[in-house]
């Protein structure tokens, strides 16, 4: 505990997940997240556990679901193609309401795009990418210190909402190497959960994990309970980091790896004197919308910068709801924003240019 | 005076939706009297498919999880992994198993899954309406083969037995049928063998059914029960493909 190691993004993720109690992990390999099913194949086992390389994103995350519905904490992860395959189980997993965590290192797409950084996953993780009305918490860390804390609260917010939560990164974040700290105590005794089908010896009654309700009155009365349940997410779970905004002329949004480029153009933008501020999503969904609201009462202007083509963006448009403009700057593809670039779009905003 | 015929403690008292005639009910019923004599019901979890069995999870008196369509090997494997001193079956239609599901399946065998598999072959997909299976045999009329199934056009069907029967994984495959007493007798001593051999940490086991969706076929209960002598046994021959307790042995 206490100690600060040197450790690569994917393997820090890795390691969270085991000292949260993680013991089953079901993954499928894909670039460039395959240091974390590595590193869980090599761990696991010397702490009881065990990581299985299913044959498709598909059956990993239907082992998930007869893991968490065994009342396992349990994960999986892949980057955006081996998402997209695990929309289905996705969706039935929020249906039957199953806690598990998701990593998606997000790359360049559509299609097989390419094995670089994105963020043009960001709809797909907030907005639904399976079928129905369902939700998942995402949380998007910015560095590897953060991602090992989120990873930490994400098992207990699953848990505590009986919700599939995604950690939402990009391949730099599980490149890149950073010293992190441990700071918990390592979870031996997992919460009770009775609602597991761990047998009928082990709890009163029968438990059922499902998804079917053939009669659209239950049906709507399993969705509406399931609305209540993302009413309260959305209330008591908003996280994000605000930074030089209540004097700020452009307020900037920006979430994961580009939040740290946004910032160091917002620092050169001070130094030149210029009233440049950041906005930092750390829950997706929940979106901070009311940091929004606020600051559209003294900001002039609102940027989004990603690496995507425009995607958290309207999530700004809707939180600002016209006040004040909003504009877009990103890259795709796997290009990075470069702090001078970024620099340069703020100066064209605040001088009117844009 | 003494009690021969009760309904097993496994399965509920409920009436099911199966269509009269249907052999999926008598394949519910083997399934329950196996729990019950190997007296596994508290520690057995099962999993129902998406198919006509899709509501087993209310006929059978264990936990049951509810999987995505074909992804009932991987759920199970799921469940395995985390509990493994826990009875862990599946029950799957041809629809499910051999062709959404067809990955799934092949590789729960052949990772050699500890968990028990009944697979039920009608050779169409029941609760669709009557399309074309899988298996379904060549020249049957289905929704989609309404002018019988062509190999030129729509392949052959898949002889899932023979095919798991390849591997190394699984422990135990059979195929059995339920269409005469004699034959039930024989499907109940297979699908309790493949439970046994899960209690006992044997590995991977798999009955093959074959049944009778009467609505789809268009018969009577008992003329579908005389197809699957006439048409369905002659492709899907009955028998063990595989077992370890008998390798090395004359077979
Ligand atoms: C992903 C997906 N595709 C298609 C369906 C529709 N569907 C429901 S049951 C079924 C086929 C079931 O046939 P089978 O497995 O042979 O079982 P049976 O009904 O004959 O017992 C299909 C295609 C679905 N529920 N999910
Ligand atoms: S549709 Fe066919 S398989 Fe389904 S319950 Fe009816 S007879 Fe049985």
């Amino acid at each position: 505990m206490g100690e600060k190691i040197l450790m690569k993004g994917n393997e820090a993720i890795g390691e969270a997940a085991i000292r949260a109690g993680c013991r089953h992990f079901f993954g499928y390999p894909i670039t460039p997240q395959n240091e974390l099913p590595e590193y869980m194949a090599r761990r696991l086992p010397e702490v009881g556990g065990v990581m299985v390389q299913a044959e498709s994103e598909i059956a990993a995350i239907n082992m998930v679901y007869g893991a968490a519905g065994a009342g396992a904490r349990v994960m999986t992860s892949s980057s955006s193609p081996g998402i997209s395959l695990k929309q289905e189980g996705l969706s039935y997993i929020a249906a039957a309401e199953l806690p598990c965590v998701i990593v998606n290192m997000v790359r360049g797409g559509p299609g097989l795009g390419g094995i670089q950084p994105a963020q043009s996953d960001y709809w797909q993780a907030t907005k639904g990418g399976g079928h129905g009305d369902y939700r998942m918490l995402v949380l998007a860390p910015a560095s590897l210190q953060e991602m090992v804390d989120l990873v930490r609260d994400a098992f207990a917010l699953a848990d505590k909402y009986r919700n599939p939560v995604m950690i939402l990164g990009d391949g730099m974040l599980g490149q890149m190497m950073e010293p992190v700290m441990f700071k918990d105590e390592e979870v031996r005794e997992l919460p009770a959960k009775e609602w597991a089908t761990t047998g009928t010896r082990n709890h009163p009654g029968r438990n059922v994990i499902n998804s079917l309700y053939l009669q659209p009155d239950r049906l709507e009365a399993h969705n509406e309970h399931l609305q209540r349940k993302y009413a309260q997410m959305a209330a008591n779970e908003v996280r994000y980091e605000s930074v030089n905004v209540e004097d700020a002329d452009l307020v900037v949004a920006a979430f994961g790896s580009t939040a740290r480029i946004v910032r160091s153009a917002m620092e050169a933008a001070r130094q030149e004197g210029l009233r440049v501020g950041l906005i930092r999503p750390i829950t997706l969904w929940p979106f901070p919308e009311e940091a929004f609201q606020q600051a559209a009462k003294t900001a002039k202007a609102f940027l989004s910068v990603e690496m995507s083509a425009g995607q958290m963006v309207e999530d700004v448009r809707l939180a600002v709801n016209g006040q004040k403009p909003v504009y877009f700057y990103g890259r795709t593809g796997g290009m990075i924003p470069t702090p001078e670039a970024v620099l340069e779009k703020f100066k064209k905003i605040l001088g009117g240019e844009a | 005076m003494a009690k021969v015929f009760a309904r097993p403690k496994a399965l509920a008292d409920v009436v099911t939706h199966y269509c009269p005639g249907c052999t999926h009910g008598i394949i519910h019923r083997l399934v329950a009297e196996a729990i019950d004599e190997l007296d596994i019901l508290d520690r057995t979890i099962g999993v129902a498919p998406v198919g006509c069995a899709v509501l087993a999870y209310d006929y059978f008196e264990c936990d049951m999880q509810e999987a995505a369509h074909g992804r009932a090997p991987a759920v199970c494997t799921g469940i395995k992994r985390v509990l493994p001193d826990a009875i862990v079956f599946s029950y799957q239609g041809d629809g499910d198993l051999a062709s959404i599901g067809a990955a799934e399946i092949v590789h729960a065998a052949a990772r050699g899954e500890n968990i028990t598999v009944i697979f039920v072959n009608n050779g169409i997909y029941g609760m669709t309406g009557g399309q074309m299976a899988p298996t379904t045999l060549i020249g049957h009329k289905t929704t989609t083969s309404p002018y019988g199934r062509d190999a030129a056009v729509q392949g052959y069907p898949l002889r899932i037995a023979e095919m798991l029967a390849t591997l190394e994984g699984p422990a135990y495959i059979e195929r059995v049928s339920v269409h005469t007493p004699q034959h039930v007798n024989r499907a109940k001593r297979a699908i309790k063998r493949a439970f046994a051999n899960q209690v006992e940490g044997k590995g991977f086991s798999i009955v093959e059914v074959l049944s009778t969706c009467p609505t789809n076929w268009g018969m009577t209960p008992v003329e579908a029960l005389q197809r699957v002598a006439d048409e369905m046994i002659p492709y899907y021959p009955l028998g063990v493909f595989k077992d370890i307790d008998a390798e090395g042995e004359d077979k």
